[in-house]
């Protein structure tokens, strides 16, 4: 069989069905951790010392350990302790965690980066300092941490990949394993590739699409 | 729990030689990554528009790519098919190094172009060549200034070198891997080699500060972003 | 100007220390319903404190802050529902930058007042006419001078209905040539029966719109009165002296203005 027919007829159908695995993974994901990513954010900034700590200890452990250990931690060590995922559900849940812990500190230094003032006026107008925040303070600090976050969310992209190492065969495992049965590495990660960078680039548009959407004179 | 500690105490020196062919590994990707992109970065800021295209090619296509795609493209791929029986090992301080070099590159060429015009010109105004120029008057400003960014390299290859688990290379967590399976005890192991992860990330986050404290110029701004 | 004579804020025997340094020595003044009270006096003498514990942006040591008769200070009422009615006017805008022009008016009311939208953006506009800016509604805080910005800065506090409105230094960021344009706007409304507390080292306003003056130095009220009696017969020594240095700064011209 030549490569071009080979390539059309065996290899892409099964790598496409691993293309909708990967994006529903990071349909999942990417949200759900920009949530997180501003929930341990707003926790370490406005949370007493008992929940700053805590989300401290988030950040420190979910960007000192590589995101392979935390998925064998969750997939593999977790039922140990009575908790099961599926494959889909445990790669979900550590993209989100990971990518929640890399979120929050760029959020963070935005929220940080907020002149006091804002919410001394914000407060002098009466608002509450929970409707502060979430009123003046967030949507200042969300636009500043969005390149950022954007970056985090292009490497999510990429690192879904990781997702094959806990059985969930997305894009690279439906690559792995056409590659193994018919013994074509090179050509089937060479498409792999082309649908990452596909991928990549389209995500790439998308955020700044947002991010010139989102865009305000003197914010940035 | 004491259960748990035994088998963690069991584990620990044959997931502590794996650190060190994990810190082997990193090492000698960085250093690759390292001469690779040095030149690189020279290339694109004063090289000619073919040398400054092809580099940046070069740069898209490794920092496109997934790590884990990338060890399978090299490693079952391309080293196969070109005949060569490379370790996985060597395997995996190419990969990890042609990717490091896309990244590095691009710290060095920002560090570059930070720098102002006029050091380029005062140094041409000295009769030095533009190849003597960069070498002798940018560059050593660049790398200081990368210096930050080096040291965030150095976290983001630590972390991707679990990645090279997938062709079976015995570092830490091949090995954790392993002994979990015959253990049936894989929540104290994998969060051993968390914590064994955690300790190398910030220890090797701390001396690159250090040193970057050591080279440090009064007056030259290298305020980082805190990773710790 | 209209005036009658309820009091609308009253000012009870304020103390305020940081560690150390007593800011505030025991404060105590009345404003009354029209009324504009302009406080003068050098930098660091606790008039900024004193605006800020007012509205309790700064909770005092000791004393007692009333609002039309309720009291602000050692309340079980919500702080926020008192702030509604204290205006204040900041030194440094405090726009907020993520906002425009006319969004930085609306949202007290929408937000705070939970005003509806239409009729928040009709309350706005008008706001912002008042202000000379309806032109400017558009456009957002980094695209505006800093004499509009400010004017921005009191059209979103005028749309709260304020009892009084406390201006903090209004003038002291901006260039010479934007001062006047602000100015203008204040003194509209002191002549619109506005209730006010004005802290500004622009002798020549302070002459022209002032009720009454109010000497502060060192955490202390020294002297008090008409501006025409504080400003050419001073009981104090201080005040006097104050007052020479502040015209030597600022030049005769701004006590013309």
């Amino acid at each position: 069989m030549n490569g071009i027919n080979f390539i059309k007829d065996i290899v892409l159908p099964p790598l496409l069905e691993g293309t909708w695995v990967t994006i529903k993974l990071l349909v999942f994901s990417i949200p759900l951790g920009l949530l997180l990513g501003i929930l341990i954010a707003g926790g370490r900034v406005y949370g007493n010392k008992i929940i700053s700590f805590l989300c401290a200890s988030f950040t420190v452990f979910f960007r000192g350990t590589p995101l392979l250990v935390q998925l064998f931690v969750i997939y593999y060590g977790l039922p140990s302790i009575g908790i099961y995922f599926s494959p889909f559900a445990a790669a979900v849940v550590g993209f989100v965690l990971c990518s929640g812990a890399y979120h929050s500190e760029y959020i963070r230094g935005a929220i940080q980066s907020i002149k006091s003032g804002q919410m001394m006026a914000a407060q002098a107008l009466g608002m509450s300092k929970f409707k502060a925040i979430i009123y003046i303070i967030f949507p200042q600090a969300l636009r500043r941490a969005l390149p950022g976050c954007s970056n985090e969310i292009v490497y999510l992209v990429k690192y879904s990949s990781l997702a094959f190492m806990v059985t969930c065969i997305e894009l690279t495992g439906a690559g792995k394993i056409i590659a193994t049965r018919y013994f074509r590495y090179t050509e089937v990660f060479l498409v792999i590739g082309i649908i990452y960078l596909l991928m990549v680039s389209v995500v790439t548009r998308l955020l700044s699409i947002v991010e010139k959407k989102l865009k305000i004179p003197g914010l940035g | 729990m004491a259960e748990n500690l035994l088998s963690i105490y069991e584990a620990l020196p044959y997931l502590l030689r794996g650190s060190l062919v994990t810190i082997g590994l990193v090492g000698g990707a960085l250093a690759l990554g390292l001469t690779l992109g040095i030149p690189m970065a020279i290339g694109q800021v004063y090289g000619n528009k073919y040398s400054a295209g092809l580099i940046s090619f070069y740069v898209w296509f490794f920092r496109g790519l997934p790590v884990l795609v990338l060890l399978f493209l090299f490693y079952f791929g391309l080293f196969t098919v070109l005949s060569l029986d490379l370790s996985a090992f060597t395997a995996g301080i190419l990969v990890l190094g042609l990717r490091s070099a896309a990244y590095q590159s691009q710290i060095f060429r920002g560090a570059m172009q930070s720098i102002g015009e006029g050091q380029m010109l005062a140094a041409r105004s000295l009769g030095m060549s533009k190849a003597k120029a960069a070498w002798h008057i940018i560059l050593p400003q660049a790398l200081r200034i990368s210096l930050p960014g080096w040291s965030n390299e150095y976290s983001i290859i630590l972390k991707d070198s679990a990645v090279t688990y997938a062709i079976g290379l015995t570092e830490i967590m091949t090995r954790g891997k392993f002994i979990a399976t015959r253990t049936f005890k894989p929540m104290p192991i994998f969060l051993t080699c968390a914590l064994i992860f955690l300790i190398l990330t910030y220890g090797g986050v701390k001396l690159l500060n250090l040193l970057e404290k050591k080279v440090r110029i009064p007056g030259y701004g290298t305020e980082r972003e805190g990773i710790y | 100007m209209q005036k009658d004579n309820t009091i609308v804020l009253r000012v009870e025997d304020i103390y305020k220390n940081y560690g150390n340094v007593e800011v505030l020595k025991g404060v105590s003044f009345e404003i009354k319903k029209g009324e504009t009270k302009v406080i003068i006096g050098p930098s660091g003498s606790g008039k900024s404190t004193l605006l800020r514990c007012i509205n309790q942006l700064t909770i005092p040591d000791k004393g007692r802050i009333w609002l039309e008769n309720q009291e602000v200070t050692h309340t079980k009422k919500n702080i926020n529902q008192f702030r509604q009615k204290i205006g204040m006017v900041f030194q440094d805008f405090n726009l907020f930058d993520h906002l425009n022009a006319l969004r930085n008016v609306e949202i007290g009311l929408i937000k705070v007042r939970g005003m509806g939208k239409d009729e928040a953006r009709q309350k706005a506009i008008e706001e912002l006419k008042q202000v000379g800016l309806e032109e400017q509604a558009n456009l957002y805080p980094a695209q505006l001078s800093g004499g509009q910005k400010q004017r921005v800065s009191i059209a979103r506090t005028l749309a709260m209905d304020p009892s009084v409105i406390l201006f903090d230094e209004p003038t002291s960021a901006l260039d010479p040539e934007l001062i006047g344009e602000v100015l203008e706007v204040i003194k509209k409304l002191a002549l619109n029966g506005m209730t006010m507390a004005v802290v500004t080292h622009e002798m020549g306003f302070a002459r022209s719109v002032a009720n009454e003056v109010i000497f502060m130095e060192d955490g202390k009220i020294i002297d008090q009165g008409s501006p025409r009696k504080l400003f050419t017969n001073p009981e104090h020594a201080r005040t006097r002296k104050f007052l020479s240095k502040i015209t030597e700064l600022y030049g005769r011209s701004a006590e013309k203005k």
